[in-house]
């Protein structure tokens, strides 16, 4: 087991396309974790900004451009970037500088501006890119693989679009009650049937939006927590980054093909699977001493195939946990009470941090109408394109 | 004025009539493939090899999932604003013998309410578009229960 450190302060700016820039969203959200901490912005020693590639060079420079917006105080500064997977990178950047000594309060900020429609590649001909290659060459927008995974599930497991609608019928209820989320509007198992199809089988609203949207963490050292009056703050016990291991043998976002597995077996967990798992054995907790998961519903399907990377069921038993109601609020393991991408839509470098300020309030029991009953232990999980795992478990 | 024919992606795909197929590599160390085509290291990590040679990939394999883009995809990907958006299906296809997955824009004509998963399709050649100078060549999956 890893060292704690404890999350003094969460904050976010609320979700929605709301026509500004990616730097207000941020310092907003940073304002708010600082205020939540109890904490003036000159007593943070280090920042980590997780970067947006939609923001011009200002995005690439998240860190410095936070700092500068916050006012410069010379703190130590870090910028990471990791697709969908950024913030959690910055979790764990912060949480090195903290365990190894390097700073006692850090402050970890991510936002973004979306664009209209779908998300597309940096410009310019770059026929050595991998996300431009797949554009250019297949059209394959990030949808379309989102129906080949849930073609799959359906031709593998039984799934059906019903059991789909479910999941988006489930978050949109949760997301109504959450004051951060885009979407606020319960949505009925009839209104996905009537949207339209957007990359078979998946339709308008088994697909998460592009979002802005802004979230920061104050986290410390579980010493300075003491100090500070924090007896009991919320501790982060794991933080998952790994990468897949050869052959990935799984199709994967931005890839137009898995490895081979012809000369060297797969051996092990599939990705998705072996960043659960690298989660729970650095806690030192199972799938079973879980309260709540935030997951990345990047579609409906998707979240079902989450049950069982996360070991909440087993393989192509997702379904029948999400029927069974056990992943809605007040069953046995709720999974997105926040809403999860299906109320917020995506708002890349913000998202893996929303997902921890969601479960900080559920453990500290200020998440409202969707409060998990005694919430002590939750996880989240995510992945960004080119290989990056993201999942960090919470506890209290 | 006659358009030059050129794979949209050199080097990853050639041949004529029934020799058309993709064009990946081979790691003369490990036989490890890669496509795409890894032309400067072994990706495999127990491996140390460096030279990789062109393994063609067998031109038949069967849908591991498909899907399609019933909305236009943005740019780089090129389509004629002025016409309506005809959707076009994706298919993942499985190599048995090099056991990978493949992407490929299926050949026009077949929609998703023509595939299932397992079904038998192999690779022709395809025409992604044309510019004023370029016809701009790529593969497709065809199936073969489907004459399209």
């Amino acid at each position: 087991m890893t060292a704690e450190v404890a999350v003094l302060g969460v904050g976010m700016h609320p979700w929605g396309k709301w026509g500004r820039g990616f730097v207000e969203y941020g310092v907003v959200a940073a304002r708010a974790a600082l205020a939540d901490a109890g904490l003036d912005w000159r007593d943070v020693g280090s920042i980590v900004g997780a970067d947006t590639v939609r923001g011009g060079y200002p995005g690439y420079v998240a860190g410095g451009t936070f700092a500068k917006a916050l006012g410069w105080q010379g703190a130590r500064v870090t910028s990471v970037y990791a697709a969908c997977a950024s913030g959690a990178q910055a979790i764990d950047a912060a949480r090195a500088q903290i365990l190894a000594g390097l700073a006692e309060v850090v402050l970890v900020v991510g936002a973004d501006a979306a664009p209209k429609g779908f998300f597309r590649p940096a410009g310019g001909d770059r026929p050595d890119d991998p996300d431009w290659l797949r554009f250019r060459v297949l059209g394959a927008t990030n949808p379309t693989y989102f129906g080949l995974y849930a073609r799959r599930r359906m031709a593998v497991h039984g799934d059906t679009a019903d059991d789909f609608a479910r999941v988006k019928v489930k978050n949109s209820a949760a997301g109504a009650l959450n004051p951060y989320a885009r979407y606020r509007k319960r949505v009925t198992a009839e209104e996905v049937a009537a949207s339209p199809v957007v990359s078979d089988p998946l339709r308008l609203l088994d697909i998460c939006a592009t979002s802005d949207g802004g979230a920061a963490l104050v986290l410390s050292s579980l010493e300075f927590a003491r100090r500070h009056g924090a007896a009991d703050p919320v501790r982060i016990r794991a933080v998952s980054t790994v990468t897949p291991r050869y052959p990935h043998a799984v199709l994967d976002l931005p890839d137009i093909a898995t490895d081979s597995a012809a000369a060297v077996e797969p051996a092990g967990r599939a990705f998705r699977a072996s960043i659960a798992a690298a989660a729970y054995e650095e806690a030192g907790i199972g799938p079973e001493d879980l309260s709540l998961a935030e997951v990345y519903d990047l579609s409906t399907a998707l979240e079902l195939q989450w049950y069982e990377d996360l070991a909440l069921c087993a393989e192509g038993e997702g379904t029948k946990l999400l029927r069974d109601g056990a992943t809605a609020l007040g069953g046995r393991i709720p999974v997105n009470v926040s809403g999860g991408l299906a109320s917020f839509g995506e708002a890349v470098p913000a998202q893996a941090l929303a997902q921890v300020c969601e479960v900080t309030w559920q453990l500290r029991g200020q998440a409202g109408g969707r409060q998990v009953t005694d919430a002590r232990v939750g996880i989240t999980a995510n992945q960004g394109l080119f290989g990056h795992g993201s999942a960090v478990v919470a506890v209290r | 004025m006659s358009r030059t024919r050129t794979p949209v992606v050199a080097g990853w795909f050639g041949g004529d009539g029934d020799d058309f197929g993709l064009i990946g590599t081979r790691c003369a160390r490990c036989a490890s493939v890669f496509f795409p085509r890894e032309d400067t290291h072994c990706r495999n990590p127990g491996c140390a090899g460096g030279e990789l040679r062109e393994f063609p990939l067998s031109r038949h394999g069967r849908v591991w999932s498909y899907t399609d883009s019933r909305y236009r995809p943005p740019s780089p990907y090129v389509t004629d604003a002025e016409l309506p958006w005809e959707p076009y299906a994706l298919i993942a296809v499985e190599l048995e013998s090099e056991r990978m997955v493949v992407l490929g824009q299926a050949v026009p004509g077949v929609t998703v309410a023509d595939l299932a998963v397992g079904m038998e399709v192999e690779v022709v050649p395809g025409v992604l578009g044309e510019d004023a100078e370029t016809t701009w060549t790529t593969w497709y999956w065809r199936p073969k229960e489907v004459r399209a």
